[in-house]
Order: structure tokens, then sequence, then C-alpha cells
């Protein structure tokens, strides 16, 4: 009796630990390939965000410089004026791979994130912002001397 | 290489701002070396995460499009001066790190 009931707790808490390093899968989805392999935009976002469905929004204020004269380094930054954000996307549209990174939030982060990114050439900077389950986004054009991706 | 991540969290006004920077070389996989002609394999950072407490407040994916040397700001509230985040990266190959600052 002792024995069986010792193995019952020793089964149960290995279930316990199973389902623990399940969870944080499922509340955080995976590095999705599909979407950074993706060669374009449509994909890519489809691939991210699970969807196509996106309106175009003034809330949401691209940083970037109009000329750049290093396409490796590329200083942007997003800030949305939306409620409920969840996520930030970035996207390269000239880029080979377009998807350049997505930044998911919890509730007690500001809508806003700044860093670098590469551009292949002269094209779009394209911020998607998930806020309440909607898709918004917004435009800039960056142009862009010497490329980024190459040598 | 020296892998090495800079991390500063300050709060002002009820906000937090986090300023990351590691270095990395964050390789696309398409780039030739010069010298062999072969191509330099990929080697970039898959995912940031930012930790409050036992919580994780931020999660960046990023591709190979992110600049060598990568840098990353973002704001948040509800955290008191003292308090500790936890940064970490992971690449495509599985290499990883960490560091844990206190705001100040």
């Amino acid at each position: 009796m002792q024995r069986r009931a010792f193995v019952q707790k020793a089964l149960s808490a290995s279930a316990l630990t199973a389902l623990a390093s399940i969870l944080p899968a499922s509340v955080f989805a995976a590095w999705s390939e599909t979407a950074f392999e993706a060669k374009d935009v449509d994909s890519a976002i489809k691939a991210i965000l699970g969807s196509n469905d996106i309106s175009d929004s003034a809330d949401i204020d691209i940083k970037a410089p109009e000329i750049a004269e290093n396409g490796a380094v590329v200083p942007v930054q997003v800030t949305a004026n939306l409620e409920k954000v969840e996520s930030i996307t970035v996207i390269a549209d000239k880029n080979p791979s377009p998807l350049i990174g997505s930044f998911e939030f919890d509730e007690n982060l500001e809508p806003y994130v700044s860093t670098r990114i590469k551009m292949g050439k002269t094209g779009n900077v394209v911020a998607i912002v998930k806020a309440d389950g909607k898709l918004y986004r917004a435009v800039k054009q960056v142009k862009v001397t010497v490329g980024g991706c190459g040598g | 290489m020296a892998k090495k991540m800079r991390v500063k969290a300050k709060l002002k006004a009820g906000i937090t701002t986090v300023k990351v920077l590691i270095n990395h070389p964050m390789e696309t996989g398409q780039r030739k070396d010069k010298k062999t002609g072969k191509l330099i394999p990929a080697n970039f950072i898959q995912e940031v995460t930012c930790t409050l407490g036992d919580k994780t407040i931020m999660t960046a994916r990023w591709g190979s499009g992110v600049s060598k040397n990568p840098y990353l700001a973002f704001r948040f509230k509800g955290a008191n001066v003292g308090d500790k985040c936890t940064l970490a990266w992971k690449s495509n190959i599985g290499e990883s790190d960490s560091i844990e600052v206190a705001i100040k």
C-alpha cells in the first residue's frame, strides 16, 4: 500500500512537471520558421500573425531615417497610440526575407519598440500592430544608399 | 568572440525603459566569406525575452534581418526601483545567454 502511494505520487509529480514544461510553449507560440523564411510580405504576415486582414492606421508612428546611408544598420522605432497592444511586428518589404521581428507584449508594456534592422535596398518599413485582437498597419519608406544584406 | 550583453533599466515617471545591447554577429547565412568564397553559416538570435519576477513580459522573435550587435529598447509600467528583470536570448544554433539587472 505504501509503495503504491509512493508510485502514484511520483507519477502525479512527473505529470505536473510535464504539464509545466508544456504550458509556456502554449502561451507563447514558438519561433516560426515558415514566417521568417517567407519570401513575400503577405505570407510572412499570415504565418506570424495568422491573418492578412489589416487596416491602415494613423495611430502608429514609425521613426526611421528617410535616407539610410548604411542598410546594415537602420534604426527603427515604432510607437502605437492604440489600446491593448499585444504585439508589434516589423517588416522590410524588399528584403529577401521580409520579416525582421515580432515583439510580443504583456499588458504592462507600453506600445513602443526601438531596434536596428538590415535593409537590402530601398523599400518600405512596415509596422503591424496587433491590438485587442485586430491588426493595424503603418508604412514608411526608407531610401537605402548601400545595401545591408550583401558583403 | 566575446559574448556580452549590456542592459540598462531605468524607471522614470512610472515607466521603466529597458535598453539592451547584445554582442552578436547576426549572420544571415547568405553572406560569403570574402577569402574563401564560401557561405558563412547562419547564426542569429531568434528569441529575446524579458522576465520580471516570474512573468515573461516581453518576447521578441527575430529573423536574421536584425542588425549585427542588436539593439532593443522597450518600456513597461508597474515596476519599482530595485525590481529585478532578466533578459535572455537564444540563437538558431542553440547558443544562449542571460543577465539580471535591477531597475534604477
